[in-house]
């Protein structure tokens, strides 16, 4: 495919976008107190936060918490500026404005490594501003949602702080030099307690918002940099907590859903049933590509649904002739042969970084085929999402979402009525990883919620149609090679990957936007390696089958290919798989005090106990670099792993406890893919239905796994929700192949 | 009308015998504590106390379990949050936390029968699939739960 990209002239024609402002600075995120609501007894400060008489201070999250702590690091953030005490602190969830919107995860998207900050890179991200801004994208992923409110939400606790304090200085007759603030609480410099911050509220109304304000420096910081406890522990603890799944509105009804067997399968016909629906069925909806049925009881719709051929529905689909006779085998077989012989739809080709010379010859290759399959989320929580045409005219959504803005967008443009009349409520996810970023449930919600209008109806589906019906990692075949010359080093690396690009499908079934064909931007990154010469190439096969974006996206599968195939270099020159990746990171100074620091946290000098092996891996993502050791062992052909070692400098740490949770959360994420992960196709369908047949690692499987937080001193913020899961499948691959010898190229991981 | 007992209180509900426990505390009882994973008893996260067993709840028919002891993950804490709550609070192990009120339970219904279980017995007692992949915390916070147990008066 041609290579295209977005003009917004195109966009001019599509209906449902809003052109918002453009920004690039915190202070036009700050936002006026009128953007959030206040309740009787509270006021505003600005867009972020207001605050109660009692002191309760709330903050809008304009992100999903799905259990990488982003509310309780959001609210971090807010406290330090404001010098609140920890325990005033609550959120609550924000509306769709354009001051929310996240900047960062269009930023984060362009192809250049976060660490480029050559002209050309910085120039690609100030476009990116300036198409988040007229986008007005809210969304949660791609790691990004701290580094994207570091700067606006400081800034607006700052703010408020500033105007506390302007409040005590009129209210006491002492000037703003004079004042200090701690604790919730407004004091002079001597420590002389004036007055909390509840007891300044009536004075609030007539503080002018300041124009400018700078948030503290670093140096002074009191909360941010600790394990403060998170804000929805409790609840999630108590059983309290409101999933999407447990949302209950008066006069609430389910739907259960069938979607076709195929992807693109098209509902052609549903006769109606011969006898009369049973109790407690509503109705049937017929949708383009699904039937739903709804009911007083989800159980009762989806047993309604899943009954035999004789007594219950008989959907007959159109199905496409190319996903029907989609087979696993044949479909790697069709990988394989673009893999030889397609022509790339990108290339990155890097110049030698040594001092020109002659190119040294090539006297040995070294081959390899990698292959990744597809993969399903499979979150915890299944897929749902609650809509009700209410009485005022008004569309309202309860959804665990990723992106409030598209929920608001599609369910405008679905039901067909201005974006304006549409009231997105995000709840608790139990379990994002990418999958809840897709609107398809807001589009079949609405649609069901039409059919009976004037009912809030809560679809849910099973978790079979969750398995066979995701939008997939995509599965992923790699040609690697290397050249080495006369005296055995290694001179040249390349790859050629074969995988459909979640970033060109997701735009165009999201967004109307046209597929750009590309690869995703974060499987062809610019290497850290300093390979003499370097060239990456990419296929993106056209194919029906939905793909979308998994937990670490492209890095996670290149991230295995890559850091196995350096395993292969280093055992074909006789190198230590350290001591070659040292080599070829010469003068990458963050990606060497991580490597260095794994290395000597997991004793990898030493031999590990008998019957026991380590692998070494180590990748950038997301402005992150995690390295990771994981000991092995492997007893009646079934991997056991006992210990995994992790290090990672994800720049300023805000919260300890929360990046350590999330290397851990990654790296078992990572591991459950490795060890079982892998959906297949017959005949167009998924074969995998439920947990049984699609696994996850338990308990009584999970390592021992140790973080180590690095601090080299880099400025930027990194994520931390995705960059634990690249490096541990080739970990244990490494691992493997240490100790029995056997390379294994292919997930998930089969001992011969 | 099928009459249930739970968290302590008798309550009755029309509705179809075999409909499976899990369903009718969700939607009749209007208890949303316990959860919807998987409908096969794979994932563990509708685990609930029958007659002070962990069950798994969708896979146990309302009609069986008339007359039987059932408690919830809302009916697990008194005037104050149970021991296993308390533990799993201190070591933060929650993160998106569908799936804890099924652990809290089956971890519950474990230190009721062992009160210092092995690692082995707790690995065989707690087989529930967690995403989030907390299982570091939750040992933590299992081995301070059996502490916090023994030192109740």
């Amino acid at each position: 495919m041609r290579r295209r990209t977005i003009v917004l002239g195109s966009l001019a024609g599509a209906a449902a976008l809003t052109l918002g402002w453009w920004f690039a600075h915190s202070r036009d995120r700050l936002g006026d107190r009128t953007m959030f609501r206040a309740g009787s007894g509270q006021i505003a400060f600005n867009g972020w936060l207001k605050i109660d008489s009692n002191g309760r201070i709330v903050l809008a999250v304009p992100r999903a918490e799905m259990g990488q702590g982003i509310h309780t690091t959001l609210a971090q953030l807010a406290a330090e500026e404001l010098d609140a005490r920890w325990q005033d602190m609550s959120i609550e969830d924000a509306d769709d404005l354009p001051i929310y919107r996240n900047v960062e995860i269009l930023v984060d998207g362009v192809p250049f490594s976060p660490d480029d900050r050559g002209r050309v890179a910085q120039t690609a991200r100030w476009a990116a501003t300036r198409v988040a801004g007229i986008f007005g994208l809210s969304a949660t992923g791609g790691s990004t949602s701290t580094r994207d409110a570091w700067e606006p939400v400081r800034v607006a606790g700052a703010a408020a702080r500033n105007m506390l304090v302007q409040a005590a200085s009129r209210r006491f007759s002492i000037p703003i030099s004079e004042l200090v603030t701690a604790d919730s609480q407004v004091l002079t410099r001597e420590g002389q307690r004036l007055a909390s911050y509840g007891e300044l509220v009536p004075l609030l109304a007539n503080v002018t918002p300041p124009i400018r304000v700078e948030p503290k420096s670093p140096t002074n910081f009191r909360l941010i940099g600790r394990s403060v406890e998170r804000l929805d522990v409790t609840a999630k603890t108590m059983g309290t907590a409101t999933f999407g799944i447990d949302v209950r509105v008066p006069g609430m009804v389910y739907a259960a859903i069938r979607h076709g067997p195929v992807p693109g399968s098209r509902l052609r016909s549903l006769p109606e049933p011969v006898d009369s629906l049973p109790a407690g069925i509503r109705s049937i909806v017929r949708l383009p590509h699904a039937v739903a049925v709804v009911a007083d009881s989800w159980w009762r719709a989806e047993r309604f649904l899943a009954r035999d051929e004789d007594n219950g529905l008989k959907p007959e689909w159109e199905l496409p002739q190319d996903a029907s006779r989609l087979d696993s085998p044949t479909l790697w077989a069709r990988f394989e042969e673009l893999g030889r012989t397609a022509k790339a739809d990108f290339v990155r080709e890097l110049p030698k970084q040594g001092p020109a010379a002659e190119p040294l010859p090539t006297v040995r290759r070294l081959d390899a085929v990698y292959k990744a399959p597809y993969l399903a989320h499979a979150t915890m929580e299944p897929m749902n999402c609650t809509a009700w045409f209410n009485s005022r005219g008004g569309l309202e959504i309860w959804m665990p979402n990723q992106s409030a803005s598209l929920v608001r967008m599609v369910a405008a443009r679905t039901a067909n009525i201005d974006p304006d009349r549409v009231f997105v409520r995000t709840t608790y996810l139990g379990g994002g990883f990418g999958r809840r970023a897709e609107m398809d449930l807001v589009r079949e919600a609405v649609l069901i919620a039409r059919e009976v209008r004037g009912t809030p109806v809560q679809l849910i589906w099973s978790r079979e149609e969750d398995l066979r019906h995701d939008f997939y990692r995509p599965m992923a075949l790699a040609e690697m090679s290397a050249g080495l010359d006369e005296a055995g080093r290694l001179v040249e690396f390349r790859q050629r990957l074969v995988a459909q690009s979640p970033s060109s499908q997701f735009p165009k079934r999201n967004l109307g936007l046209p597929e750009n064909g590309q690869p995703d931007p974060n499987s062809v990154e610019i290497p850290a390696y300093r390979f003499p010469s370097y060239r990456v190439e990419a296929v993106v096969p056209d194919l029906p089958i939905p793909v979308g974006f998994w937990r670490s996206v492209g890095h996670s599968h290149t991230a295995f290919f890559e850091e196995s195939f350096i395993d292969e270099i280093a055992d074909a020159t006789r190198t230590s798989p350290l001591d070659l990746r040292r080599a070829l990171l010469t003068g990458r100074n963050r990606h060497l005090a991580v490597l260095d620091r794994v290395a000597a946290a997991a004793n990898w000098h030493s031999p590990p106990p008998p019957g026991r092996a380590r692998g070494i891996a180590i990748r950038a993502s997301f402005g992150s670099i995690v390295a990771q050791v994981a000991e092995i062992s492997i007893d009646r052909g079934q991997i056991r792993v006992h210990r995994v070692v992790c290090a990672i400098d994800c720049g300023p740490v805000i919260n300890p406890a929360i990046v350590i949770h999330q290397m851990r959360s990654g790296i078992i994420y990572g591991m459950s893919a490795a060890l079982f992960g892998e959906i297949t196709f017959v005949g167009g369908r998924v074969q995998q239905d439920n947990f049984p047949s699609y696994d996850a690692v338990r308990l009584a499987d999970a390592p021992q796994i140790d973080v180590h937080i690095v601090e080299t001193g880099h400025d930027a913020i990194g994520g931390v929700g995705e960059p634990g899961t690249p490096p541990i499948a080739p970990a244990i691959g490494n691992a493997i192949f240490a100790l029995t010898g056997q390379r294994l190229r292919a997930l998930p991981f089969r001992i011969a | 009308m099928i009459e249930l007992r739970i968290n302590g209180t008798f309550r009755g509900f029309d509705v179809e015998l075999e409909k499976p426990l899990l369903w009718t505390l969700r939607e009749n009882a209007r208890l949303t504590g316990t959860k919807y994973g998987c409908g096969v008893g794979a994932c563990g996260a509708c685990t609930v106390h029958i007659d002070g067993e962990a069950v798994r709840s969708c896979t146990v028919a309302t009609g069986d379990v008339a007359g039987k002891q059932i408690v919830t993950i809302e009916g697990l804490a008194h005037d104050k949050p149970h021991p296993v709550q308390r533990a799993w609070i201190e070591q933060q192990v929650a993160q998106c936390g569908y799936c804890q009120p099924g652990f809290i339970m089956a971890t519950a219904a474990l230190l009721a029968r062992i009160p210092a279980p092995s690692d082995e017995q707790i690995d065989q007692a707690l087989t529930n699939i967690c995403r989030c992949g907390s299982y570091d915390a939750m040992r933590r916070a299992v081995r301070r739960a059996i502490v916090l147990i023994a030192r109740r008066p």
